[in-house]
């Protein structure tokens, strides 16, 4: 007994890196890193940073109008109302971030569903499924994000069931490119010729072997949601006033480019960094589960 | 290579039939209805509408307003705009130019400046140039558009006063040189994606050649490295990025729509918020399949052009 023990800790405890490659591939994409970095450090910003600071997003004070960032109270400056520029940007970040999240979670879902079913059964239900996509895929996204968003009532669910609605193609035709190879491999073939439901071979077999271009297609997702949000709330169709978000934050800041561009460059800085982060993220981890790629 | 033709033809027939029943059905399944606008501003009563709605044939079923619809498509009544009552197709005939202007001359400029640095970047690959370059491309890709443009305006045309703000010439003018001074702006705005897309696309693309056996023997033949990267790997480098221009058209067209709208450029993008605002729904039909007929098109002429310039594709497809 003891001199098992023994000779279980004479093996060498590997770290978490060693034991995943893929863990260790990621670790070592330092834009990946740094955009996860990023990421957290937005997140934390937007849902702690409110209880941080002495300010609130929807306070107005008409003599603290248009207010200069890094001169007074308000580090980020003022609008034109008077509200604290830094507040809006956390609470904005919250409904952003989340709209990113939420949508990306809606589309992943219609996508993976589509996929698998266009990928397992091929022939004419999978060509119907697959031409659909090809047929949505032909709008250019922002005519169709528009052409949706101006007949709806606009709120903050409906923008995420709106851009999910616009997104979920791609991931739909990478699960079902993956899941139309993977149900020819031997264990797919194992798990049916031992009597498995289609559904059980779907989602128990094949899924579990497609996830890693999922997780890559979502984290790409996320990125193209952020800016997608931020495109149709600039249009002036998105998530609508007072309810802050990174994209009309932005849309207001038009009027006031002259004597108040800090108004432009704080939300759009939020933006970029957080859609660069998250497209990094997802190159990283394109990078780290394709064994292809492994040098 | 005829019948490859026509079965990638068919196929895109097939696929726009089924485009215009999703444009159809998108916006006739939406709440509220192109006339509830008017009873909303309280405009025209119940009995206004219902007669407006019997003009329009909107009071039919969905079905017959559809196959009429799709057959005016095909035979060239794309139908008329509820607001000034021309034809759809020439509304978008107005404001088609404009946007070709803008897409065809950022997409140059993109090719020339992304091919440029995806070249550099592959030659000199894992260089401190070559990381610049991938980062950059990546923080193009993430810039929202009009963000971007927003900036580009405070910086030139607020604060420089170098180049016009806006619109697609000064009224009353209207010279070469004029019209030169309003694109400028809008054209390197839109062209900033597409620039880092053809970067990244060229240097891979570029990688690939160079990594084959005919660059090794021109190399070892005496060959000198310019002439063996114009000459012998460029040529062959190019030949990919027919398709990716081909499959940029879609978000080309979505990059127009929102520059236009921060340059307040007379073009489709404009023509389509403006319709979709007033509920225009013959207009904003019309627009998503001519938007779709374009991307379809890039993707077909693309495929059409690299079976031309590839003489291999040729082979397979016989």
């Amino acid at each position: 007994m003891s001199a098992t023990q023994t000779v279980s800790l004479a093996v060498p405890r590997r770290s978490l890196a060693q034991r995943y490659p893929a863990l260790r591939r990621f670790l070592r994409h330092k834009p990946a890193l740094l955009g996860l970095c990023v990421v957290v450090f937005m997140t934390l910003f937007s849902f702690a940073g409110p209880w941080v600071i002495p300010f609130n997003a929807t306070d107005t004070d008409i003599r603290a109008r248009l207010m200069e960032p890094f001169a007074g109270a308000h580090v980020l400056g003022t609008d034109p109302l008077g509200r604290d520029v830094l507040a809006r940007l956390m609470y904005a970040g919250r409904i952003s971030l989340s709209v990113g999240f939420a949508a990306t979670a809606l589309s992943v879902l219609i996508g993976v569903l589509v996929g698998l079913v266009a990928g397992f059964y091929r022939g004419a239900v999978g060509a119907v499924l697959m031409r659909f996509v090809d047929a949505m895929l032909c709008f250019p996204s922002i005519f169709l994000l528009l052409a949706i968003a101006a007949l709806i009532e606009p709120s903050v669910t409906s923008i995420v069931v709106l851009i999910a609605m616009a997104s979920w193609m791609e991931v739909a035709r990478v699960v079902e490119g993956q899941i139309r190879s993977l149900r020819e491999r031997d264990f797919a073939l194992a798990a049916e010729s031992l009597g498995a439901g289609d559904i059980r071979i779907m989602f128990r077999e094949l899924l579990p072997n497609a996830v890693a271009p999922i997780v890559v297609a979502a984290t790409l997702n996320i990125a193209h949601a952020i800016l997608s949000e931020s495109y149709i709330s600039f249009l002036g169709y998105g998530i609508h006033p007072p309810t802050p978000s990174w994209g009309n934050m932005l849309e207001n800041a038009q009027s006031y480019l002259t004597n108040a561009p800090w108004l432009a460059i704080v939300p759009g800085v939020a933006i970029t960094l957080t859609v660069t982060s998250f497209n990094f993220i997802g190159d990283g981890l394109r990078d780290a589960l394709d064994a292809k790629l492994d040098r | 290579m005829g019948r490859y033709l026509l079965r990638r033809l068919l196929q895109s027939l097939l696929l726009l039939a089924l485009v215009s029943m999703i444009a159809f059905a998108i916006l006739h399944l939406a709440p509220g209805g192109p006339l509830s606008q008017f009873l909303a501003v309280g405009t025209l009563g119940q009995e206004d509408v219902d007669r407006l709605m019997a003009q329009y044939g909107l009071n039919r079923p969905l079905p017959v307003q559809y196959l009429d619809w799709a057959g005016g498509l095909v035979t060239g009544d794309w139908g008329q705009s509820y607001r000034d009552q021309l034809p759809v197709l020439t509304k978008i005939g107005m404001h088609i130019g404009p946007t070709l202007e803008l897409m065809i001359s950022s997409t140059l400029l993109a090719m020339f400046i992304g091919g440029l640095i995806g070249i550099l970047g592959a030659v000199r690959r894992y260089s401190f140039f070559d990381h610049l370059a991938t980062v950059g491309a990546m923080v193009a890709l993430s810039i929202p558009t009009f963000w971007f443009g927003l900036a580009v305006i405070y910086l030139f045309s607020v604060n420089l006063g170098w180049l016009p703000a806006g619109n697609r010439e000064t009224l009353g003018d209207g010279s070469f040189v004029d019209r030169l001074q309003h694109l400028l702006l809008p054209c390197v705005v839109l062209a900033l994606v597409s620039t880092a897309v053809w970067s990244r696309y060229m240097r891979s693309s570029m990688l690939d050649v160079v990594n084959q056996d005919y660059i090794r023997t021109a190399k070892s033949k005496g060959v000198s490295p310019m002439r063996i990267l114009v000459h012998h790997a460029l040529r062959n480098a190019l030949l990919p990025m027919i398709t990716i221009t081909g499959l940029h058209v879609s978000t080309l067209l979505s990059g127009a729509l929102v520059t236009e709208t921060v340059f307040t450029w007379p073009g489709m993008g404009r023509l389509f918020l403006d319709s979709v605002s007033n509920r225009d729904y013959p207009v904003v039909m019309g627009m998503l399949m001519f938007t779709a007929c374009m991307v379809l098109l890039g993707s077909l002429l693309a495929d059409l052009l690299y079976s031309v310039a590839d003489p291999r594709i040729k082979g397979e497809a016989k």
